[in-house]
């Protein structure tokens, strides 16, 4: 091989290393398979076999069933695929997220995944590797995304709850990464009271637990015990679906809010009837994203899903080659 | 500047009437005169500011940022101001003007100077500020706060009658300090304007049964005109028309304030009159919230007052009088001033209350909503209190219709479906006719929720489409021709008037059967 660009090639199923034989996060089953991390996007079921990080695996078969893939292997230290030298490293996005970088014939490519480089309280941080090709992701590629500190936003939160004690708040959260991610800022801004959570997410909470990540008083948002005034002045996480469902008819009146990078836009927040807009984001914004292409500087940056016409066009400014990949079935409006 | 923005977030998404006013008291608690004050005016459209335009503001970030960068964002936020305070390369945190400078900058900075200005202050001011600041310099809040609601908001927190401040609004100016100083236990302000608004009298609801105990003998009657309750007054020459909320709506009914030929204060129903009649209220409605009126439209919607009551004559305020002599100086007036476009509205004969039900249920005009009964020894009084007034309206038009869309509702009404969209048969096709949120009772809405989940077929967004098999007895108040509805109708006032489990899909009305409630043309 003599062009790093033929290390990966673009199919339908996704990115495909043909000396290595593998997709990564592929979108439909495949013989072997390489896993950023545990969206569900990202990971699926049914591969023949998988290649992860150890937490990755275990979220797959705390979410798809021990039987989510023939055969599974624990990502540690460098791994040889086919021609290929493979190594996982951190990507900060969620508990197990790591890019993957690819090494043939001295040249390598990384495939970021979703990566964060504001460091999670609940997950290890991103981490920079040097490359011949990156893939980025692009899902707040546009220079309006610029993430304020999370702690500023927790500190919104916690504000509302004092101003409205009669009342409870019902936070929209991912069951991964993002459920744990402001549970830690929760905890990190001095709320020590328990903090009540939608059954979705009690499993993976309680992976978090077990991986290290001290949560704290998690309960049961249940109203078996009493009426709806317990919850006045509670926290409430739970999944966004969750807030159209009876579950939610349950609560005292409560102030909606959702942590989400897509918080930003006034519209968004809106359109989901939204009253405190958190803007807690698990993926880079757009100085961080431009800020990663420029430090790593890359031979060629290849841009999956999101906003790809803004970063390819920041790219062409910069005098970087770029390309974007159009793959299809990342679900960018899902967990971000 | 810091805490005017967060106030204008926390009113863009408070969802509910209540939840704004609590934030903007709160705000008002918190906040120094003149700082509260011009807040105040920017969110009743008071504060009499330049408007920057759109293309200026798109002249200046086009010198900061790629034009393509920006077109792809601003496609993606939807809102010029939002694009450009998001995009823009300022401090995370920000400076924090106080207000009142960053608007005597905006007012006193010349035209040719703007873009500077403008550009400066982005550069210093965080995300928020930024956005707060284009909206001020743009004009046009659009958080969902109404003058009226602002100044409900005043009244909340002084522990006033929002009627008594509607009295006084137009005497004010920003910062209303004088109006802050009575809400916080000063004297209230004179109302020092000509030709101020005064409080309206209001009606309370009522029916035969509730008639039955009253003694006809004390009330007079008349018909209740399905136009809007205005009151135009003449004072020394200034010449104004209030809407019933103290809103002067002058610039839009030039033809009223013409015809105002007198002096004094005179309560009355604006309405569009062609000749002797009386025009059905979306007529009306073409002709609300303009600021000018073309010559053209004031030919083919000619407004009209039809004088209910007289609140001052000359320089004479008559309120405390009883209805019965405020009425004779008003007929008198009425006479007198002899303008084809003010009439009085006529007292209807009866001698009991069957009487009474008898003309309600033939009323000689589309455009009645009812009739109007009146207390012949009553004072006109500010506000809505039970005794003196009462509107027995019409019964409402039913139709039964289907549900075919619903949304999820807010605050207490969380999780529950409660938005519905509904509509009629055209051929064999269902064609939305309206959309109803009350009306229900609270065990019907968990009804209807239920159903809602049960059948759904579609989603879009926050919106479920449901299969068409829940029927609806809906009640309105009218129904006017409408080009904007695909069904060429638009109702008033609908509701929910109760859930008809009794009547299959196929047996709902039809939009021929809906369009005969339509006024006669």
């Amino acid at each position: 091989m003599d062009s790093a660009a033929d290390i990966l090639t673009n199919t339908p199923e996704g990115l495909y290393c043909p000396a290595g034989g593998f997709h990564i996060d592929p979108v439909r089953p495949v013989p072997k398979a390489l896993i950023t991390h545990g969206h569900a996007d990202h990971a699926r079921a049914g591969h023949g076999a998988v290649l992860a990080t150890a937490q990755t695996l275990d979220i797959m078969a705390i979410r798809y069933g021990e039987d989510f893939t023939g055969s599974r292997q624990i990502a540690d230290g460098a791994t040889t695929v086919g021609d290929t030298r493979v190594t996982f490293h951190p990507a900060g996005h969620v508990l197990g997220s790591a890019q993957i970088a690819v090494e043939q014939g001295g040249r390598r490519a990384v495939v970021s995944g979703d990566y964060s480089r504001v460091p999670s309280p609940a997950c290890a941080p991103y981490e920079p590797v040097p490359c011949e090709i990156f893939v980025t992701e692009a899902t707040f590629g546009l220079p309006v995304f610029r993430h304020p500190d999370p702690m500023k936003e927790i500190s919104k939160l916690l504000v509302s709850v004092q101003s409205f004690p009669e009342r409870c708040h019902l936070v929209g959260v991912y069951a991964l990464g993002k459920a744990q991610r402001v549970i830690m800022l929760l905890r990190l801004a001095g709320w020590d009271g328990p903090i009540y959570i939608h059954g979705a997410l009690a499993r993976l909470c309680e992976y978090h637990v077990s991986q290290g990540v001290a949560l704290g008083d998690l309960r049961a948002a249940t109203v078996e015990r009493g009426g709806k005034a317990d919850f006045a002045g509670a926290i409430i996480l739970g999944p966004p679906s969750a807030f159209a469902s009876t579950w939610a008819q349950r609560f005292p009146d409560p102030v909606i809010c959702f942590a989400s990078g897509w918080m930003q836009v006034r519209a968004r927040a809106r359109q989901r009837g939204v009253e405190l807009p958190l803007i807690i984001s698990d993926h880079v914004d757009w100085p961080d994203l431009t800020r990663t292409i420029a430090e790593l500087d890359p031979e060629e940056t290849w841009v999956t899903h999101g906003r790809e016409d803004a970063v390819i066009r920041w790219c062409e400014m910069n005098g970087r080659a770029a390309r974007p990949l159009r793959l299809v079935g990342y679900e960018d409006e899902v967990e971000s | 500047m810091k805490q005017f923005a967060l106030l204008l977030e926390r009113l863009a998404f408070t969802p509910r009437r209540l939840g704004k006013i609590r934030h903007l008291v709160d705000y008002f608690a918190a906040t120094p005169d003149p700082t509260r004050g011009l807040a105040l005016a920017a969110l009743t459209g008071d504060l009499d500011l330049r408007r920057v335009s759109p293309s200026l503001l798109r002249g200046l970030v086009g010198e900061r940022v790629d034009p393509e960068l920006f077109r792809l964002s601003y496609d993606f936020v939807g809102d010029l101001a939002e694009t450009i305070a998001l995009i823009w390369d300022g401090p995370e945190q920000g400076a924090d003007p106080p207000l009142p400078v960053v608007i005597k900058t905006l007012r006193e900075t010349p035209k040719t100077d703007l873009p500077r200005l403008i550009s400066g202050q982005l550069d210093e001011l965080g995300p928020s500020e930024r956005y707060a600041f284009l909206k001020l310099a743009t004009g046009g809040m659009r958080v969902g706060v109404s003058a009226r609601m602002a100044r409900m908001a005043v009244a909340e927190y002084g522990d006033l009658d929002v009627t008594g401040i509607e009295e006084v609004w137009h005497g004010l100016e920003p910062p209303f300090t004088e109006l802050f100083a009575w809400a916080e236990g000063r004297p209230r302000p004179e109302a020092a304007a000509h030709a101020p608004f005064r409080p309206v009298m209001l009606s309370t609801a009522t029916d035969f049964e509730a008639l039955e105990s009253l003694d006809p003998a004390l009330f007079a009657a008349e018909w209740k005109w399905d136009g809007i309750r205005v009151q135009a007054t003449n004072d020394r020459g200034i010449r104004r028309l209030y809407s019933r909320t103290g809103e002067e709506i002058s610039n839009a009914f030039p033809d009223i304030i013409e015809a105002l030929n007198f002096e004094g204060t005179i309560d009355g129903e604006l309405l569009v009159r062609r000749d002797d009649r009386v025009a059905p209220f979306g007529d009306l409605q073409k002709r609300l919230g303009r600021k000018t009126v073309s010559a053209k439209m004031r030919a083919s919607h000619p407004a009209a007052l039809r004088a209910y009551d007289l609140l001052v004559h000359g320089s004479e305020d008559l309120r405390q009088l009883p209805f019965e002599r405020r009425r004779k100086a008003l007929e008198n007036l009425v006479r007198e001033i002899d303008e084809p476009r003010i009439d009085i509205s006529t007292l209807l004969p009866f001698a009991t209350w069957e009487d009474l039900a008898a003309l309600r249920a033939d009323p000689p005009d589309a455009v009645v909503e009812g009739v109007m009964i009146k207390r012949l020894d009553s004072p006109y009084l500010a506000g809505r209190m039970k005794g003196p007034w009462f509107k027995w309206k019409r019964d409402p038009m039913l139709i039964d219709a289907v549900l075919l869309y619903a949304q999820r509702g807010h605050g207490k009404r969380s999780g529950y479906y409660s938005d519905f969209t509904f509509g009629v048969w055209d051929g064999d096709q269902l064609v939305p006719v309206g959309k109803a949120y009350f009306g229900f009772t609270d065990a019907e809405l968990r009804e209807l929720d239920r159903f809602v989940r049960n059948n759904t077929t579609d989603r879009f967004g926050p919106v479920r489409a449901v299969a068409p098999a829940k029927v609806v007895e809906v009640a309105f108040e009218g129904l006017n021709r409408s080009t904007r509805h695909k069904s060429g109708v638009a109702m008033r006032f609908p509701r929910i008037s109760r859930i008809r489990d009794d009547k299959p899909a196929a047996e709902a009305d039809t939009l021929s059967n809906l369009r005969e409630f339509l006024p006669k043309e």
